[in-house]
């Protein structure tokens, strides 16, 4: 599929806020993205037009109750059907931020044996409390199946910036062990909070900035082809975008979260 | 309630007629009262006039409307009105002052000033950027979180108001004493920590939820605070010139759209126009609206769809005093007048009497003018955004507000009266206050001075509640709040708003509140200083201010006096540094049982970037550059952070030197765009020893200065060159290839090399005989720096 042909669709709903700047990163490598309201959506029902979607960050109807579980149900209400399909089909979601949080709640993720009707994790109230907005550092962890980072050698350090107040991943208490482990068995562990030198947060904040199990930043499914974070790559796509990108000497051209949108466009040029 | 004064109309809902007519002074006063109009007897018998003229008694909705329409809220009385100060008289503070500089210097690239909800001036040829800092400090004193979420959301609407997209946020804040002792406090004040974390929360709620990155700000303690909370809400937005659309007609549509009305906010601005006491929770708990980000950001995107399609003719936002305040002055604008049908209003539940739903300020909600051809498209456009949009009314050709309830006519009043309420005149004089300068020697560490300094509530980082404030969503900021690995305090934040284009905006503030106990001309000249120089040590030019007066109660001359001598400052030092005035707000009545407010003149700045990658950010860069001091230190510690940390105000509050200053700011920039300038820090609270210190945690390096080299005006102690805080002065690092040509470009200006950047990570400082009078280790400052508010929130 040539780049020019490939086109993304980036979903809102009132209180989706990311959705701009997750565009421009798309264009700026050359495919179409269009942002749609679900309305639109549920109206004209063409989600299987594009070949890649995106739940971008936000805060989808305030938040209420728990932050991205009204849009995963509505959602699934409305659109349920297609969105199964548009997964089964192989083709790529990606959840930023509240993406993450809907995807999660929908139960896309992490899905160790596709999509579940409850969802098997969460992402909770961050520990310490509070919305916190500040850069981190995350260490690459997947071997190679998430479509979304396999440009990125395992054991790179990334960074990049996070901003909520409900980021911390948890897995239910009684089956911690157990689903951490298929989430390495399957090579769905996609990021790790870390500090710059690539050493694990081990929950320590702010390096783990929301108290984060295992210093999860992000997962993917089993097929590597749905996958959310919490940071915002598209807020580090450029170089002018970096905290420090004054002391320019030190840094590099373009920001690290350009990398996750590059995997995905180069999967989908050569995929389909 | 006085029998026989009201009328209860035999309608099927709650409307009455109130014996004005007939009514006597002292009734006049009764009625102002229990309606809780808030007008004075003056105002009270012009109305009266006008009732007997028309032969007629007015409704409960036209007495309100006018409370509302005269109030100092919404009119600006005492800005508009004459003012009799040391014998002359003062015909309108505003004109006189403050667009009167303006329109003296008259920029070509202003596109609209003063005239609209937003100031709008030029960013490039296509583009304009709308600005408005907006204050909420009687609402924030009684509901903090509440006060403070809603005064974000009604400046992000004003910025609705001129069709502009709303791109980043400003807050300003001032507190009392976080440790302030409860035993202490009176009944009815809250504790100002409990203040604090309402107020930061809200902020963070709204700015958060709506996606609108909050890019800079201040915070403040001032023991006057304690039973004043000062809040300052800004926004920036940006709009393409050409969709500017502000031609409404007889005919229009009125469409009301948004959130649903109820009685939140009812009264909101005759509770802001008086003063805050004991009683204010109970009566005016009501006054405060109740915030709902998510409903503002659909709404937001509608306007901006209908914006770009063309399908409106005007539009105004609700605010304070509701419907009746954008009705009656979207009419008066267009010179038409208005029918309104208020029983299409849709309400959050039933019950509400007219005048209720005129002037209700419940939240997010606009006012659109739409011709008639276009109504189903707007409508249609709300619809897909899932957001309430109604026609209420239109504008008609007569000039008169003709409002209806159910059939029944609730209202009628001439517009042109409506516009015209009596001038107030008010005394005002002022006698400056003389606090003795203090006499105490020098002390003998001045490392641990500067310790206690970095650590005091002033100067302290702000990290733990910038972290709670999205400053980076939409990836536009540029220059961040907090710079780098260790959370470097830039001077102003950069933001780079358009996709295809390196062109940015620098948004900075200045505000000097200590200086404003001394005396409110030199705190007005500082905060107009300390706003441009932040906003020039990034790279900004081309700068535009705006004022937001934060006052006691103007019916006291003395409040009064202190208010014109700001005045008198705004205009000379606007208008010697060609920095127009473009929009402002004034909060006067800020006066509680402890007293009232300290004079607060907070000066926004909007500067242009040509070219964001020139942006200067305040961290040193490299061991072994050179750091110069630009501008001239002189004695004056009168209001600065030394006194206050030595228990003393004093008297030498710093001055603005304009011819000075202006050459130093013209020379910094041309060196700024030379690319000379590796750092560039500004002068403030903790003077230069704190900028030296937060340049070197910043960027994680040492450096070492020596205070005989420092251009300095009849100074001889230490302790005074380190911790003066004289206006219009800057450090700057200078890469040692690029001294010459830096030296070359600063001739002209006062400039002079005091020291170097270290390997070494420690601070140290050689004193005026040669020995060393401050050594630490950055990793001790920094640590001090972030001590303070580091409990979080």
């Amino acid at each position: 599929m040539k780049r020019e042909e490939i086109k993304v669709c980036i979903l809102r709903v009132g209180g989706t806020n990311c959705d701009a700047e997750t565009q421009t990163a798309f264009e700026a490598l050359g495919v179409q993205a269009e942002v749609l309201h679900v309305n639109e959506v549920v109206k004209r029902r063409n989600l299987l037009e594009y070949d890649a979607l995106v739940f971008p960050g936000g805060f989808s109807f305030g938040d209420y109750v728990r932050a991205g579980v009204i849009w995963a149900k509505w959602i699934l209400a409305k659109l349920g059907k297609e969105l199964k399909s548009f997964v089964e089909e192989g083709r790529p979601i990606l959840g930023i931020c509240n993406g993450f949080q809907v995807l999660v709640e929908a139960g896309f993720l992490p899905a160790f044996e596709g999509i579940t009707p409850y969802p098997e994790a969460a992402l909770a109230t961050n520990y310490p409390p509070g919305y916190n907005c500040r850069w981190v550092y995350i260490k690459h962890e997947n071997s190679g199946k998430c479509i979304f980072t396999w440009k990125i050698p395992k054991g790179r350090v990334l960074r990049m910036p996070v901003a909520h107040s409900e980021g911390r991943f948890l897995f239910p208490k009684e089956k911690e062990r157990q689903f951490l482990e298929r989430l390495y068995e399957n090579d769905q562990l996609v990021f790790r909070y870390s500090d710059k030198n690539g050493d694990y947060a081990e929950g320590s904040f702010p390096i783990n900035p929301n108290g984060s199990f295992h210093d999860i930043v992000g997962i993917c499914n089993p097929e590597g082809t749905v996958f959310g974070l919490m940071p915002h790559p598209e807020r580090a796509f450029y170089w002018w975008q970096q905290p420090d990108w004054t002391r320019q000497m030190l840094m590099p051209q373009c920001g690290d979260g350009k990398l996750i949108f590059e995997s995905l466009v180069e999967y989908l040029e050569k995929k389909f | 309630m006085n029998v026989g004064l009201y009328i209860h109309k035999n309608t099927p809902f709650p409307l009455f007629e109130i014996n004005l007519r007939e009514a006597s002074r002292q009734q006049l006063l009764v009625i102002s009262q229990e309606l809780g109009l808030g007008l004075n007897l003056q105002e009270m018998e012009t109305v009266q006039q006008y009732f007997r003229g028309k032969r007629r008694n007015p409704t409960d909705v036209e007495l309100q409307t006018i409370g509302q329409t005269w109030s100092e809220h919404c009119f600006h009385k005492t800005f508009k009105g004459i003012i009799k100060f040391k014998g002359k008289e003062i015909d309108s503070l505003f004109k006189t002052y403050i667009m009167k500089a303006t329109k003296e210097i008259d920029p070509r690239w202003c596109f609209s000033v003063f005239e609209d909800n937003a100031g709008i001036i030029r960013f490039d040829k296509d583009y304009g950027i709308a600005v408005k800092v907006e204050t909420h400090n009687h609402p924030s004193a009684i509901e903090p979180f509440g006060g403070a979420a809603t005064g974000v959301g009604g400046v992000i609407r004003d910025i609705l108001g001129v069709w502009a997209d709303p791109i980043a946020c400003t807050d300003v804040l001032g507190f009392g004493p976080l440790s302030y002792p409860y035993e202490k406090l009176p009944q009815g004040v809250k504790h100002p920590r409990y203040i604090y974390m309402g107020v930061v929360a809200g902020i963070g709620h709204y700015g958060n939820n709506m996606g609108i990155p909050t890019v800079n700000g201040a915070i403040y303690f001032d023991e006057s605070y304690t039973g004043n909370v000062v809040v300052y809400c800004g926004c920036i937005g940006v709009l393409p010139l050409k969709k500017f659309k502000r031609n409404a007609k007889p005919g229009d549509i009125i469409v009301l759209a948004g959130g649903k009305t109820c009685r939140d906010g009812i009264h909101g601005v005759t509770f802001a126009s008086a003063e805050l006491t004991e009683k204010s929770e109970e009566v005016s708990r009501p006054a405060v609206q109740i915030a709902n980000p998510i409903e503002e950001e659909k709404l937001k995107r509608a306007i901006i769809a209908i914006r770009d399609r063309e399908l409106a003719s005007a539009i105004t936002d609700l605010g304070g005093g509701g419907l009746s305040s954008a009705v009656g002055e979207t009419a008066k604008r267009f010179n038409c007048g208005a029918v309104v049908w208020l029983e299409k209003v849709p309400l959050k539940y039933p019950g509400l009497a007219p005048w209720e739903i005129y002037i209700s300020e419940s939240q997010e909600r606009m006012l659109l003018a739409v011709p008639p051809e276009n109504l189903g498209h707007v409508l249609e456009v709300f619809r897909e955004e899932d957001v309430e949009a109604t026609a209420i009314g239109k504008y008609t050709e007569d000039e008169i507000l003709q409002l209806f309830y159910m059939d029944e006519k609730v209202a009628e009043i001439d517009i042109s009266f409506l516009f015209e309420p009596p001038r107030v005149v008010r005394a005002a004089e002022y006698e400056s206050l003389k606090f003795e300068e203090p006499n105490f020697p020098k002390p003998k560490n001045l490392t641990e001075i500067l310790m206690r300094l970095l650590a005091s509530p002033n100067v302290a980082s702000r990290e733990s509640v910038i972290r709670t404030y999205d400053h980076e969503v939409k990836g536009n900021t540029v220059l961040k709040p907090l710079h780098g690995e260790y959370g470097g305090p830039n001077d102003a934040a950069v933001l780079k708003p358009l996709k295809d284009s390196w062109r940015g905006i620098a948004v900075s503030c200045g505000m000097n509140p200590s200086y404003g106990r001394i005396d409110p001309y030199w705190m007005a000249a500082s905060a107009i200083d300390e706003a441009i120089r932040n906003n020039v040590a990034v790279g900004g030019r081309r700068i535009a201010l705006l004022d937001n007066f934060t006052w006691g109660s103007p019916e006291k001359p003395e409040r009064l006096g202190s208010l014109v001598r700001a005045c008198e400052a705004c205009y000379r030092f606007a208008k010697a540094f060609k920095t127009p005035f473009i929009s402002g707000k004034d909060s006067l009545y800020n006066e509680s049982p402890l007293g009232p407010v300290t004079p607060t003149l907070l000066i926004t700045a909007i500067g242009i970037v040509p070219d964001v990658r020139i942006a200067v950010s305040m961290d040193v860069k490299t061991p072994g550059n050179s750091i110069y001091i630009v501008g001239r230190t002189y004695r004056e510690l009168g209001g600065s952070e030394y006194y206050r940390l030595n228990g003393f105000i004093g008297n030498s509050v710093p001055k603005v030197r304009p011819g000075q200053a202006r050459r130093t700011f013209k020379a910094l920039i041309q060196a700024i765009d030379l690319g000379l300038v590796s750092a560039c820090h500004d002068l403030s609270e903790g003077g230069l020893a704190g900028a030296v210190a937060e340049m070197a945690f910043s960027g994680g390096y040492g450096a070492e200065i020596d205070l005989r080299k420092v251009p300095v005006d009849n100074l001889k102690r230490d302790d005074f060159v380190l911790f003066s805080e004289s206006n219009s002065r800057f450090l700057v690092e200078v890469p040692e290839k690029c001294e010459r040509d830096f030296e070359a470009v600063m001739r002209g200006a006062v400039c002079a090399k005091i020291g170097k950047v270290t390997k070494t990570p420690r601070l140290c400082v050689y004193g005026l005989n040669g020995d060393v009078v401050v050594d630490a280790a950055i990793s001790e400052l920094l640590a001090c720096w972030k001590s303070l508010l580091s409990e979080g929130v």
